[in-house]
């Protein structure tokens, strides 16, 4: 199980992005963390990984505090960040540079198979396109088959079809070893197709304004009327954390607030 | 009547991409045969000039005159002795020049403090041209090997180690991070991320290094040697043999360009994955 205990981020300009952020995520479960810009979502991410730790609070996972990056803990990134020197098949490999090579080689060639990218396992990343680039990160990411995934913004530089298609993917993966899935967007819709849980943020500081459980059978139907139902308090939600975080006589902000998100 | 048209069509079809592939084959010939067009023809026709007698050719030979200097030289083994030589000083002036150059240059690019501390004496240093080194060089180190070694040294450094320095500094902070996030040892860092990240940069140092060093070679062996391919310019010169002066001349050209096909050769194997930009 993770915990997060009133995790805080100040940084050395005395920005505080992070005000005090306690969370409980169960093992196998999906928490998509959305809200405006600035309000801490990738901070947090960063904090739960170990990148940059919280500086104050504490991330517990299984009892352990995490204040640098954990062998049960991946992470993806916007971009696919491959290391352009290493093909395919290195890059999904690079995580288990400890073990034996037989083993790399047929766990990176069953992750290849499952993310269907076996035959450019001797292709240069730069040979690939973007959708593919991030499936490789996604087959490094879950190579060393980690109990907590890390996602941020995972698919936002992508076109909208290898977007969705991709979502699919994520899910098909995930019921692999279902582990645990923290996945940071500012897209509304992708945050209700995949998560459990939609954690609305608001900033200065950043914390957890609202929490909205998405109760739909998977794979879910982006037209039904309950996805939508889920949408609309979603962005209620939403729009009602960025109100109350400007202050009142700010009637301007307030007003394009909720615009803001659709960027 | 159907039936031979077919059959030319289909032996227009085996054909074309037959000749097709001839023609690419040519122009992959050809592309570099084009820069000898120019060089070839220029030699033609001055051995012409001289032979027909327009020219004496006295003080600049035709290419038959230097190509039998050449194997005059090889023959009494002069052209290999004072090759090697000069390749000995390159060797170990631009061994040293690399290795001090790699380490300073890591370390500038690691480290601002470092960075601050040596890199505005090094950048002032870099102005002076190295030739006028010399002098201080060989009343240190005396008129035999030691002077030549360092000013090649020298010469070597600076490109050396503006380039390790400029390399490490632009390494990507986002590769950097996902050795982090793989838990990378620094050793590890080093091997995995850093190195293969400034590779493509230091290969290129390196052969900007090896150019000046070639550079360094012949200014110091011009201004006093009594072996090496300067000696022979030098000799050439006072003796009066313009044709001993071009043979030493094509000999630098000829080495040079063999050691710089050198690393461009033992690093490429290291450097595929950007062949993948370039062929694009």
């Amino acid at each position: 199980m993770l915990v997060l205990d009133r995790v805080s981020k100040t940084y050395p300009n005395a920005v505080q992005a992070l005000g005090g952020v306690s969370v409980e995520v169960e093992p196998g479960e999906i928490v998509a963390v959305i809200g405006g810009s600035g309000c801490g979502k990738s901070t947090l991410l960063r904090a739960i990984s170990g990148l940059d730790p919280a500086s104050a609070g504490t991330v517990l996972l299984d009892g352990e505090r995490i204040s640098a990056p954990h062998q049960k803990i991946g992470i993806i990134f916007q971009e696919p960040r491959l290391l352009p020197w290493l093909k395919v098949a290195g890059n999904v490999g690079f995580g288990l540079g400890d073990r034996p090579k037989q083993e790399r080689a047929a766990r990176v060639a069953t992750a290849l198979k499952r993310v269907g990218l076996a035959d450019q396992a001797a292709a240069w990343p730069r040979e690939l396109s973007g959708g593919q680039a991030q499936r490789v990160a996604i087959a490094r990411a879950l190579v060393p088959r980690p109990e907590v995934l890390l996602l941020d913004e995972p698919f936002s530089a992508l076109d909208a079809f290898t977007r969705t298609d991709l979502q699919a993917h994520l899910l098909d993966l995930w019921a692999d070893a279902k582990p645990t899935l923290i996945l940071v967007t500012h897209d509304v819709d992708e945050a209700i197709v995949l998560a459990d849980r939609v954690m609305v943020m608001c900033p200065r500081p950043g914390r957890i304004f609202d929490e909205i459980a998405v109760d739909l059978p998977r794979p879910r139907d982006r037209q039904s009327a309950a996805f939508d139902f889920v949408k609309r308090r979603v962005l209620a939600a939403l729009d009602r954390s960025l109100s109350r975080a400007v202050a009142p006589a700010d009637g301007e902000a307030k007003a394009s607030a909720g615009a803001a998100l659709w960027w | 009547m159907s039936l031979v048209t077919m059959t030319i069509a289909a032996e227009q079809r085996g054909t074309v991409p037959a000749e097709r592939t001839a023609a690419k084959k040519w122009t992959r010939l050809a592309r570099p045969a084009l820069g000898l067009v120019l060089p070839v023809t220029l030699a033609v026709v001055w051995e012409f000039v001289v032979r027909m007698g327009w020219a004496s050719g006295r003080l600049a030979p035709p290419p038959s005159v230097i190509f039998q200097e050449f194997v005059d030289l090889a023959r009494s083994g002069d052209l290999q002795r004072n090759t090697l030589v000069t390749l000995g000083r390159v060797a170990a002036g631009f061994g040293c020049g690399v290795a001090v150059a790699t380490i300073v240059g890591a370390a500038a690019g690691y480290s601002p403090v470092i960075r601050r501390l040596l890199d505005p004496s090094l950048q002032a240093l870099r102005a002076i041209p190295s030739i006028a080194w010399v002098p201080l060089f060989v009343l240190w180190l005396g008129i035999f090997e030691a002077s030549k070694i360092t000013l090649i040294a020298v010469g070597v450094f600076f490109p050396v180690y503006l380039g390790v320095m400029g390399a490490i500094q632009s390494v990507d902070r986002k590769l950097v991070e996902v050795g982090r996030a793989f838990r990378l040892s620094d050793v590890q860092m080093v091997r995995r991320i850093l190195l293969p990240a400034v590779l493509p940069a230091y290969v290129i140092a390196l052969r900007s290094g090896l150019g000046l060093g070639w550079m360094f070679v012949a200014a110091a062996e011009l201004l006093g040697a009594s072996e090496g391919l300067g000696y022979l310019l030098l000799d050439g010169q006072e003796l009066g043999k313009p044709a001993e002066i071009v043979a030493a001349i094509v000999a630098f050209a000829v080495v040079g360009k063999a050691t710089d096909w050198l690393i461009a050769f033992a690093a490429a194997p290291f450097l595929r994955w950007e062949d993948v930009v370039r062929q694009e």
